[in-house]
C-alpha cells in the first residue's frame, strides 16, 4: 500500500470520529458511536487474521471474554488499576492465543473453524460455570476506571456516553493505524503471500506456522482490548460477550464490510451495529433482514461492501 | 377487551381525584421478546402492548394517553444497555419497564440510576433490589423466596436430604445458588447437586446419579424453558417415586402439556394466583385482577397466560398507579409515588413498597401448587 | 452396572440425535464442499411444520411427510438462491451465507409459527422399556433406528449408485465432472433437497423427545457440526460414529465426572482428536491445490 493511502484512510476515520458528534441530537448517539468503535476494534483483529493471513476463527469472542473479565476481576482481586487490567487482559489473551494457536492453526478450512469455535465455547462455558468468581450466567459488575473523574479535575466535563465515545474512538484510531502499518510492513507482505497460497509461501522460505501464529496472537489482542472497553463502559458484563453469537457477529462485520480492508471492516461494524437500532420499528423482521443482508452482500459484493464498491467506482472512472 | 377496560376504569376511578393535566406520557420498555429468554420476554411484551391499548381506550391516565416505546433486546445485556440509553436520552421516557433477565436488568439499572428514571425490573435475582437502589424496583418474587417456599414445604413433610438438578442458564444457576444459600436454615441438606444445559435432550445420567446418592428424599429442579419438561419426563421414565419439586420458572399450563400430565402428576412448585384463577375463593383479594388479566390475555393472543406476563402486568399497573398519584410526568415524583405504593393488588401478589423494600412482596404471595390430573391444586 | 447401562442408553439416544444432524451435513459437503450451517434450521422446520400441520388436523404421518417435502423444497431453494450464485467464494464467505440463511429461516419461523415450545406424541407410546435395570423410551429406538437407516441409505447411495458417485465426482472436481457428462446443477439440487429432507426427518423423529421451538436449530447445528468434524466431514460412517461418540462422552462425563463440564469435556475430546488426526476419525486426507 502506498503511504499516502494509509494516511488518507486514517484521516477519513479521524474526521468522521471528530466531526460526527456535531450532528448528534442526543447522548444516545454517543453510546451507539462508542459501540461501533469497540466493534470496529475487534473487527480489525479479524482483518489481520482472516483478511491478511487467510485464517478463520469462529471463537474470537473467547478473547473478548478474557479481556472483559480481566477488566472485571483484576481490579478487585489483584488490586490492579482498571487500565492495567486492560493490559493484563491483553497479555493473557496473547499468551492463550499463542498456546492455543500452535495446534489449532495446523488445521485448515472447516476444521480450523470447528476447533476455534470449540475454544470460544470453552471460554464462555468456564465464565458461565465458575459462579463464585464470575457471577455465572447473570454476570458481574465492572469497576469504573475513574478516567472521567480525572478529566473533570482537569476542567473537562464529559457525560459517560461522551467520554466513552472519545475513548473508544481514540483506541480505534490507534488500532487502525497499527493494522495499516502492519499491512505495509514486510510481515504484511509475507502474510499476503501466505493468504495467496500456503504452499507457495513456504517454498519461498516464509515460516508459515510462525506467521500464522503471529497474526492469530495480534488479532486476539485486538479482541481482548475491545472486550475490556466494552466491559468498562457497560459497567456490567455477562458470559454472552464470549458467546458463539458474538464470534459470528465479529466475523460477519468484517466480511460484510470487506475483510481485506481496515476501513471496509470498520464500515461492516457500522452497519451491523446500526441495523438493530434502525430496525426497532420492524423488530419482528429484524432477524430476517439481517439474514438477507448477509446473504445478498456475499453474493453480489463478495469482497465486502467497501472494496467491491470502490472497485466499481474506480472501474467507472477509467 | 371489555373486562380489562372495566378493570382499568375501576382502577382509575379508585385512584380518586385526577391530578393536573399531563402531556402525553411516554413509558419505555426493553424486553427479551426474542432470543434465549423469549420464554420470559414474549408474554411480557404482549402483555404490555395489550394493557397500553386497553388503558388508552379507557382514556389513558387521567385523560392523558400513554405511549409505549418497546424494544427487543434479545436477552443481550449489551443491547439492553443501548436501548435503555435510547429510551432515556432519545425517547425521553418517564419510566422504564424491563430487563426480562437478570443480566439485562443489571445493564439497564445503571442507566436508570444515573439519569434518575424509575425502573421496574421483571427479573428474579435478589441482587436487583438488595442493596436497595433509589430508582430500581421489581415485581417478581426473588428466586431466594421461591427456595424458601419450597424448603418450608419440604421441612413440613419431614424431608431432610435432597438432590438438586439445575439448568445452567441464568435462571437455573441463580436459583441454584440461592437455594444452596438458604437451605441450611430449614434443616435440609443438599446431598446431590447436578446440572444440565438448557438445550439438553436427555438428563437420565444426572437423575440416575441423584437416585444413586444415599438418603435422597426429594428432588428439586430449578429451571425454565424446555429443560424442566425433559427432566420431568426422564424422572417419570426412570420411575423415581420421590417427591419432586419444580420452580416458579415453569408455572404455566403449557408446562403440564409439554411434560405430559402422567409424568407431572404429583409434582409441586411455588406459583402465583394466575395458575389457579378459576379456583380462587370469592373473597380472595387477587381474584378480580387475576381473572380479568387471564381472560383478556387468552382472548387477545390465544395462548395460556404465564407467570412472566403477569410480572409485566404488575409492573405496568404499579407505574400507572404511581404516575397518577404523582400528578405529573416528573420521573423523580413518579419514583417517590412508586415507593409510597401500598396495597396494590397485582397478579403476582399485593405490593407495598417502602424506602428499604423495593420488592414489596412477602412469601404469602407465593402459593404452593401441586399438579393433579393435569391441573393445578393449591396445597397450603 | 445399572447406572452404566442408563448412561449408555442416554448417550446413544442423544448421540443418535447428533448423528442424524451430522448425516445431513454429509451430502451437501460431499457435493459442494459447503458446510451448511442452516442444517439445524432444517431440523427445526421438520419439527415445527409437523407440529402445526398436526394441530391443524392432519394425521401425524401425513403431517410429517408434508414437513419433509416442504423442507426439501426449501433446501433446493436455498441452493438456487444463495449457494449457487456465490460459487467459488472463499470458505469464510460461504460460512457467512449459510449462517445468514439460518438467521433468515429462524426469523421467518418465529413470525410464521410462534415462539412457544411444542411437543409431538411419541410414535409408540411413552412406556419405558426396561433392560438390565435401565430404561429407554420407545421413541429413542425410533431415533436410533432412523439414524441407522439414514446411514445405511447414504452409504449405499454413495458407494452403490451411479448418482451417488456423480455427487462425489462433483465435489472432487466440478469441471471434470461436467466434462464426463454429469449434470452438476442437478447433483447440487439433489444434494440440498436430500440434506434438507434428512434434517426434517430428524426433526420429526426427535421432537417427541427434545421438544421443538423456532430457535432449537443453532444448538443442534453446532453439535451436529462438531460430531461430523469429529468423525471426519463427508463420510457417513464418520457422521454416525462422531454423533454417537459425542453423545456417549457427554452422558458418561455427566454420569461419572461432573455434569457441569460435560459439554466442555466433549469439546476438549474433539480438539484432541483434531490435533492428532486433523481430518477427523474417518476423514480423507487431502493435499492443497496450488
Amino acid at each position: 500500500m502506498r503511504p499516502s493511502a494509509k494516511w488518507t484512510q486514517l484521516l477519513i476515520l479521524f474526521l468522521l470520529i471528530a466531526l460526527l458528534p456535531l450532528f448528534f441530537p442526543s447522548g444516545y448517539y454517543f453510546r451507539v458511536g462508542a459501540l461501533i468503535f469497540v466493534n470496529g476494534l475487534a473487527v480489525i483483529g479479524i482483518v489481520i487474521l482472516t483478511g491478511y493471513a487467510g485464517q478463520i476463527s469462529l471463537g474470537h469472542a473467547g478473547f473478548a471474554g478474557i479481556g472483559a473479565y480481566a477488566s472485571a476481576l483484576a481490579p478487585g482481586h489483584l488490586g490492579l488499576h482498571p487500565l492495567l487490567a486492560v493490559v493484563l487482559g491483553a497479555l493473557v489473551s496473547a499468551a492463550v492465543a499463542w498456546l492455543v494457536g500452535r495446534p489449532i492453526l495446523r488445521l485448515k478450512g472447516y476444521y480450523l473453524a470447528v476447533a476455534s469455535l470449540g475454544f470460544g465455547i470453552l471460554v464462555a462455558m468456564v465464565l458461565g460455570n465458575e459462579r463464585a468468581l464470575t457471577g455465572g450466567p447473570d454476570g458481574m459488575a465492572v469497576p469504573d476506571p475513574g478516567l472521567r473523574d480525572l478529566l473533570k479535575d482537569l476542567g473537562l466535563k464529559l457525560t459517560g456516553g461522551e467520554f466513552w465515545y472519545w475513548c473508544c474512538g481514540l483506541c480505534l484510531l490507534i488500532g487502525a493505524w497499527a493494522a495499516l502499518n502492519l499491512q505495509a510492513s514486510p510481515t504484511g507482505r509475507a502474510l499476503r503471500a501466505l493468504h495467496g497460497s500456503e504452499v507457495a509461501a513456504r517454498t519461498v522460505g516464509i515460516d508459515v506456522a510462525r506467521l500464522k501464529l503471529q497474526a492469530f496472537t495480534i488479532s486476539a489482542v485486538y479482541a481482548s482490548v475491545a472486550g475490556s472497553l466494552l466491559a468498562m463502559q457497560n459497567r456490567f458484563i455477562t458470559p454472552d460477550v464470549a458467546g458463539f453469537m458474538h464470534s459470528i457477529e465479529m466475523v460477519t462485520m468484517a466480511v460484510l464490510g470487506g475483510v481485506g480492508s481496515v476501513i471496509g471492516a470498520i464500515f461492516g461494524a457500522v452497519i451491523l451495529t446500526l441495523l438493530p437500532q434502525v430496525l426497532t420499528v420492524f423488530a419482528d423482521y429484524e432477524q430476517m433482514v439481517l439474514g438477507a443482508v448477509m446473504i445478498l452482500v456475499m453474493i453480489f459484493l463478495p469482497e465486502g461492501l467497501i472494496p467491491s464498491l470502490a472497485r466499481k467506482l474506480r472501474g467507472r472512472g477509467e | 377487551m371489555k373486562t380489562l377496560t372495566t378493570t382499568a376504569l375501576a382502577l382509575i376511578a379508585a385512584l380518586g381525584a385526577a391530578g393536573p393535566g399531563l402531556a402525553e406520557i411516554r413509558l419505555g420498555a426493553s424486553l427479551s421478546a426474542t432470543g434465549p429468554a423469549s420464554f420470559l420476554g414474549d408474554p411480557e411484551a404482549k402483555t404490555l402492548e395489550m394493557m397500553v391499548e386497553a388503558l388508552n381506550a379507557a382514556g389513558g391516565i387521567d385523560g392523558e394517553p400513554v405511549e409505549l416505546v418497546l424494544y427487543d433486546d434479545g436477552g443481550d445485556p449489551n443491547k439492553a444497555l443501548t436501548f435503555a440509553t435510547r429510551l432515556v436520552e432519545d425517547d425521553e421516557v418517564v419510566a422504564i419497564i424491563g430487563g426480562s433477565t437478570t443480566g439485562t436488568t443489571m445493564s439497564i439499572l445503571s442507566v436508570a440510576e444515573d439519569n434518575e428514571i424509575p425502573f421496574v425490573s421483571l427479573a428474579g435475582a435478589v441482587s436487583i433490589v438488595d442493596p436497595v437502589r433509589p430508582f430500581v424496583f421489581k415485581t417478581p418474587h426473588t428466586d431466594r423466596m421461591a427456595c424458601e417456599k419450597i424448603f418450608t414445604d419440604m421441612a413440613a413433610r419431614g424431608i431432610e436430604k435432597i438432590g438438586m438438578i439445575s439448568g445452567t442458564d441464568g435462571f437455573g444457576a441463580s436459583m441454584q445458588a440461592q437455594c444452596k444459600d438458604v437451605v441450611g436454615q430449614f434443616g435440609i441438606e443438599i446431598v446431590a447437586d447436578e446440572t444440565y444445559g438448557p438445550k439438553d435432550a436427555d438428563v437420565t445420567p444426572q437423575l440416575t446419579k441423584i437416585r444413586g446418592t444415599g438418603g435422597v428424599q426429594a428432588v428439586l429442579n430449578p429451571g425454565f424453558g424446555q429443560g424442566p419438561a425433559i427432566v420431568t419426563r426422564n424422572y417419570h421414565q426412570l420411575g423415581i417415586d420421590l417427591p419432586f419439586y419444580q420452580s416458579h420458572g415453569v408455572a404455566s399450563d403449557a408446562f403440564i402439556e409439554l411434560a405430559g400430565a402422567d409424568a407431572a402428576e404429583g409434582l409441586r412448585l411455588p406459583g402465583t394466583a394466575l395458575l389457579i384463577a378459576g379456583q380462587l375463593a370469592e373473597d380472595d383479594p387477587q381474584r378480580a385482577v387475576v381473572q380479568a388479566y387471564k381472560a383478556e390475555f387468552e382472548a387477545a393472543y390465544g395462548m395460556d397466560v404465564s407467570t412472566f406476563g403477569g410480572y409485566a402486568h404488575d409492573a405496568f399497573a404499579l407505574l400507572v398507579d404511581a404516575i397518577s398519584r404523582a400528578g405529573g410526568d416528573d420521573p423523580v415524583a413518579i419514583r417517590d409515588a412508586l415507593e409510597a405504593t401500598s396495597g396494590l393488588v397485582g397478579t403476582t401478589g399485593t405490593y407495598s413498597f417502602s424506602a428499604d423494600d423495593h420488592l414489596g412482596l412477602d412469601l404469602s404471595a407465593f402459593r404452593l401448587l401441586e399438579i393433579r390430573d393435569g391441573g393445578w391444586v393449591p396445597v397450603d | 452396572m445399572d447406572a452404566l447401562m442408563q448412561f449408555v442408553f442416554s448417550g446413544v439416544t442423544v448421540g443418535a440425535v447428533y448423528a442424524l444432524v451430522a448425516l445431513g451435513f454429509t451430502i451437501i459437503y460431499n457435493a459442494s464442499d459447503v458446510v451448511n450451517f442452516a442444517q439445524g434450521e432444517f431440523v427445526m422446520l421438520g419439527g415445527m411444520i409437523t407440529v402445526f400441520a398436526h394441530l391443524a388436523g392432519l394425521p401425524l404421518p401425513l403431517a410429517a411427510l408434508g414437513a419433509i417435502l416442504a423442507t426439501a423444497a426449501l433446501g433446493v431453494a436455498l441452493n438456487r438462491l444463495a449457494i449457487e450464485p456465490a460459487r467459488g467464494a472463499p470458505v469464510v464467505s460461504v460460512i457467512i451465507i449459510t449462517i445468514g440463511a439460518s438467521i433468515l429461516i429462524r426469523g421467518a419461523a418465529q413470525l410464521i409459527f410462534d415462539k412457544q415450545l411444542h411437543g409431538l406424541p411419541a410414535f409408540s407410546g411413552d412406556d419405558p422399556i426396561r433392560v438390565m435395570g435401565a430404561t429407554i423410551l420407545p421413541q429413542s429406538l425410533w431415533v436410533i433406528g432412523g439414524a441407522l437407516a439414514v446411514f445405511v441409505g447414504l452409504w449405499a447411495f454413495f458407494t452403490r449408485t451411479l448418482t451417488g458417485k456423480a455427487v462425489l465426482a462433483t465435489s472432487n472436481n466440478r469441471t471434470a465432472a461436467q466434462l464426463v457428462g454429469i449434470n452438476t446443477g442437478w447433483v447440487m439440487t439433489l444434494a440440498f433437497g436430500l440434506s434438507a429432507a434428512i434434517g426434517a426427518l430428524a426433526g420429526v423423529l426427535v421432537t417427541p423427545i427434545t421438544l421443538v421451538s423456532y430457535d432449537v436449530g443453532v444448538g443442534l447445528a453446532l453439535k451436529g457440526f462438531a460430531a461430523a468434524m469429529l468423525g471426519g466431514m463427508g463420510n457417513p460412517k464418520g457422521a454416525l460414529a462422531g454423533g454417537i461418540l459425542l453423545g456417549l462422552f457427554e452422558a458418561l462425563t455427566a454420569g461419572y465426572v461432573s455434569s457441569h463440564y460435560k459439554e466442555a469435556v466433549a469439546f476438549i475430546v474433539i480438539l484432541g482428536v483434531l490435533f492428532a488426526m486433523p481430518q477427523g476419525l474417518f476423514g480423507r486426507a487431502g493435499t492443497e491445490r496450488v
